[in-house]
């Protein structure tokens, strides 16, 4: 067996240092079994919140070699091992322990965003009719896991701590899956460009890069709400042609 | 908006834990970009060796004022000497391109650091996006777009003048590069994120207007390529002004293929 060394980040509230251990790997090892390996063997009080190992439950975020990632589905084999892998916790939230962070500011975020408001029912048995086209775009939004790497690699949170003024990628992607949904009558571009300050983001796409169910959030979320809030507010035409057509939206 | 109590850490300027080669990307971007501008100007300020036979560069592409073949005639009195037709035109597919919403992207990191690159520390502390002046007026796009899409009527119109030599159907490798520059133009524009809001992504249902919905996912198919095209085509049209350029100037032969 081969030994690689992991450099992992000890310490509480920020407040630590990179510490190494070498362990032993094999075959088919993710970050995350390293990781174990480490607490049974060496660092029993090695801090490290995980579920389900399947990226499923996105609990295991980390950033590994500086770029944020699950644990649980960064294989070994695709980190150069012939120097120490980092490994540290989020950088755009609290920390709290080791590889540990404090992620409730999304909690309280996401509760900010108005809800599904479906229209009235199409039929007269309080049913509606969707079709697939249609809900095919959001669906892709869905696949969120809300692993907030997104959040965190997003530099207007992570390097520029705007937390008050935006709300990360993540939720631009949630507030796209409610805006956007065929049944869904709610407005929420108004909010969108004073509340939520999508305005801040500046297409960076390292959203997109991290996102670990590939979601296409710069391309397929942001830039759509984008354009409607460039709609909604800077668009003399697109003013002129509500006003003519009566629409509020 | 909900605060965060405890204190973050905020990296300094290039600091990062990344192993690979973060600064390539920017980097080439840079030198990419850059080396378009500075040929462009150049291009755009000679004001000559813009036509060779059938062909006219797309950096001159329409000739506004020409003593032989400008729109509107010999160039006036009143415009200075050294404005040239390139001067006069190139301000619309330059802000098509530097508004457009993959150059930002591109830019922001090339060549103003915000960030170097994914979780690559930032020179500068304070930030203000896309929100604030100057950077608001990015939302003008869909503007330019409207621009750029009349831009490629007249360059296909230029591209149809280019297989005739002399009245006569006739195929040139400059044919082709013009072709092969408005083909890669057209895939770019088309494949704009305002288009693509606005021939379907402003609505929520699609389903009850299939030519709209066909539309959209063509666009849909072409954004899905837009970094590719954005440089292909940038390119694309530096080389076509070169190749014209080179041909007027007798350093390279137009070889006729039909």
């Amino acid at each position: 067996m081969a030994t690689a060394t992991f450099r992992i980040w000890r310490g509480e509230k920020g407040q630590g240092k990179l510490q190494d251990f070498p362990t032993e790997v094999s075959a088919g090892m993710v970050v995350l079994d390293a990781v174990h390996q480490i607490q049974a063997e060496q660092a029993g009080d090695l801090a490290v919140r995980w579920n389900c190992k399947a990226g499923k439950c996105g609990s295991c975020s980390a950033e590994i070699n500086g770029m944020p990632k699950l644990m649980c589905m960064t294989r070994l084999n695709t980190l150069p091992l012939d120097r120490p892998v980092t490994v540290e916790p989020m950088k755009a939230f609290p920390h709290l322990k080791d590889l540990v962070t404090d992620v409730s500011w999304n909690y309280a975020v996401k509760k900010r965003i108005p809800k599904f408001q479906p229209r009235q029912p199409d039929a007269p048995d309080g049913t509606w009719r969707i079709a697939q086209e249609d809900v095919e775009r959001v669906q892709e939004f869905r696949k969120c896991i809300e692993c907030y790497l997104c959040q965190d690699v997003c530099h207007v949170l992570r390097d520029h701590h705007m937390h008050e003024q935006f709300i990360g990628p993540r939720f631009l992607v949630y507030a796209a899956a409610l805006e956007m949904h065929p049944l869904d009558v709610g407005d929420r571009v108004e909010a969108l460009r004073k509340e939520f300050g999508i305005g801040l983001c500046n297409i960076t796409k390292c959203c997109t890069k991290v996102c670990p169910e590939n979601i296409t959030i710069t391309d397929n979320a942001i830039i759509p709400l984008k354009e409607r809030v460039v709609d909604r507010f800077f668009d003399p035409l697109s003013k002129l042609f509500r006003v003519f057509s009566n629409s509020k939206r | 908006m909900p605060q965060i109590d405890v204190p973050l850490s905020r990296a300094g300027f290039g600091q990062t834990q990344r192993a690979d080669n973060w600064w390539v990307q920017p980097l080439v971007v840079f030198l990419g970009l850059s080396a378009f501008i500075a040929y462009s100007t150049w291009a755009a300020l000679q004001g000559q060796h813009f036509r060779f036979g059938p062909y006219l560069s797309p950096f001159y592409s329409p000739e506004l004022f020409g003593p032989a073949q400008g729109w509107f005639g010999p160039s006036p009195n009143w415009m200075p000497v050294w404005v040239t037709g390139a001067m006069l035109i190139l301000w619309a597919p330059g802000g098509f391109r530097v508004t457009c919403y993959y150059y930002r992207g591109a830019y922001y990191k090339a060549f103003w650091a915000d960030p170097p690159s994914c979780t690559v520390g930032e020179p500068r502390k304070t930030y203000l996006g896309e929100r604030s002046f100057p950077l608001i007026l990015q939302n003008v796009h869909r503007y330019f777009l409207y621009l750029a899409l009349v831009f490629l009527i007249i360059l296909a119109r230029d591209v149809w003048d280019a297989f005739w030599f002399d009245g006569r159907f006739g195929i040139g490798v400059g044919t082709l590069v013009l072709l092969t520059n408005l083909a890669l133009l057209s895939s770019y524009t088309l494949g704009c994120h305002s288009l693509r809001h606005l021939v379907g992504g402003l609505r929520d249902r699609l389903a009850g207007a299939p030519a709209r919905k066909r539309v959209y996912d063509c666009v849909s198919c072409l954004n899905g390529r837009h970094m590719l095209f954005a440089w292909c085509s940038l390119f694309s049209v530096a080389f076509s002004d070169l190749y014209v350029r080179m041909c007027s100037m007798g350093i390279w032969t137009d070889w006729r293929i039909v």
